[in-house]
């Protein structure tokens, strides 16, 4: 069967270029893009770079909306690059800007260092008062699929930054967490295995925390993974203020079950691969 | 845990404010026609009757603690709009600090004045 031809649209993208090395103030130029019904932003801007212009900058990797790499500004909403086809936005012109809320490094390159500067500082991993279980994780721990739940579409952030971007808060005070941060601290805090809310507590339940957080829900418009940080933000000041009150029901961190190997497998089961670190 | 602190209690400030404002409703517009603590006519706001009711302690520390959950949960509230404007640490300190004291002055002001009435309200009672 004949490959059917689409008809070819032009489209013209208005991109926003700064070289800080050069530039005094980012300006936008115009290319136009011959464009095919599915091409993504992403298929556009490599146009651009391979046939008008080398030197435009921008970030990407994975091509599928997982990486979290090519969020920009896309007609005015913080969008993934790759995850969003040009026809399905534009008709005729479409304004690509690099994602507002952070330095430009340089044309559509954001700098994130402020953003995972505030992931870190919320201790986005599972804290346990088993030392050595930190140090050298090799328990199992059991959820029931209602405990995995709680916190299962907090873990589908991809830290684009789409949600930064978007937030009118941030947009005004620098020194805000953010929906980002904030949602990492929810997913950790609502985590069976973790023991660390307390310590985050500390952190988010400052005046530049969580209830920073005035519930525009712009965050959650503009999530491409569907996470929904404004929900994730909402659960967080609950749980601040039972804390507070010290109404919160009290749950044991889920226990370790038992280490590799001295568990009972299921008939069938493939064996483990032998560890390759922490050995000695 | 700060921001925790402060959002909490002005929360629950604004819980309090709802029901003693509904209180206040209540008795202004709605009980006095039923003769509740005004036994003085229909009109709540008869000297009378404001002095019926300044006379009971109940009504002292009602006057008082309306007046210390509204003055907290409307200049935490104003604090909250002026740091929107995202000022320097040092002018938000300064803020902080003439809320304070303003909502301090006023909560005594206001603490005085209910308990000079009530003790006003108890002397014309006695004769």
């Amino acid at each position: 069967m004949p490959e059917t031809t689409k008809a070819e649209v032009r489209i013209k993208f208005h991109v926003t270029r700064y070289n800080p090395e050069t530039d005094r103030a980012p300006h936008v130029k115009t290319y136009e893009v011959p464009v095919r019904e599915g091409m993504t932003v992403l298929d556009g801007l490599h146009y651009i770079k391979d046939n008008l212009d080398s030197t435009l900058a921008w970030r990407y990797s994975c091509r599928m909306g997982i990486c979290g790499s090519c969020g920009m500004l896309l007609n005015g909403h913080p969008s993934l690059a790759c995850n969003t086809q040009i026809l399905h936005i534009a008709d005729a012109n479409l304004t690509v800007g690099p994602l507002p809320n952070f330095e430009i490094i340089r044309d559509l390159v954001p700098d994130l260092f402020t953003m995972f500067d505030k992931h870190r500082s919320v201790k986005p991993y599972v804290l346990r008062a088993d030392e050595r279980e930190i140090n050298d994780p090799a328990g199992e721990f059991y959820q029931s699929p209602e405990q995995l739940e709680s916190y299962l579409q907090f873990t589908y952030c991809i830290k684009c930054g789409c949600c930064m971007a978007a937030c009118p808060t941030l947009a005004t005070d620098a020194r805000y967490l953010g929906p980002m941060p904030l949602t990492a601290a929810q997913r950790y805090n609502a985590d069976t295995r973790d023991e660390g809310r307390g310590a985050r507590n500390g952190i988010t339940g400052e005046p530049s925390g969580a209830f920073r957080c005035h519930y525009a829900g712009e965050c959650s418009r503009a999530c491409p993974k569907g996470v929904d940080p404004a929900r994730a933000l909402q659960l967080l000041k609950r749980r601040l203020v039972l804390d507070y009150l010290h109404l919160a029901r009290r749950t044991a961190p889920c226990e370790k079950l038992h280490g590799p190997g001295s568990g009972k497998l299921l008939p069938d089961t493939t064996a483990a691969p032998k560890r390759t670190v922490g050995l000695g | 845990m700060n921001g925790t602190k402060y959002w909490t209690w002005h929360m629950t400030a604004g819980v309090v404010l709802l029901f003693l404002l509904g209180l206040h409703m209540l008795i202004m517009h709605m009980a006095a026609a039923g003769h509740w603590f005004a036994p003085y006519g229909t009109d709540a706001d008869s000297l009378q009757n404001s002095l019926f009711r300044d006379g009971k302690l109940f009504f002292t520390v009602t006057y008082v603690l309306l007046l210390g959950v509204a003055l907290y949960h409307g200049l935490y509230g104003l604090r909250t709009m002026l740091f929107e404007l995202t000022l320097k640490p040092a002018v938000e300190k300064s803020i902080t600090i003439v809320l304070l004291v303003v909502g301090l002055g006023l909560f005594g002001l206001g603490t005085w004045a209910a308990v000079a009435v009530h003790g006003i309200a108890l002397a014309g009672a006695r004769g």
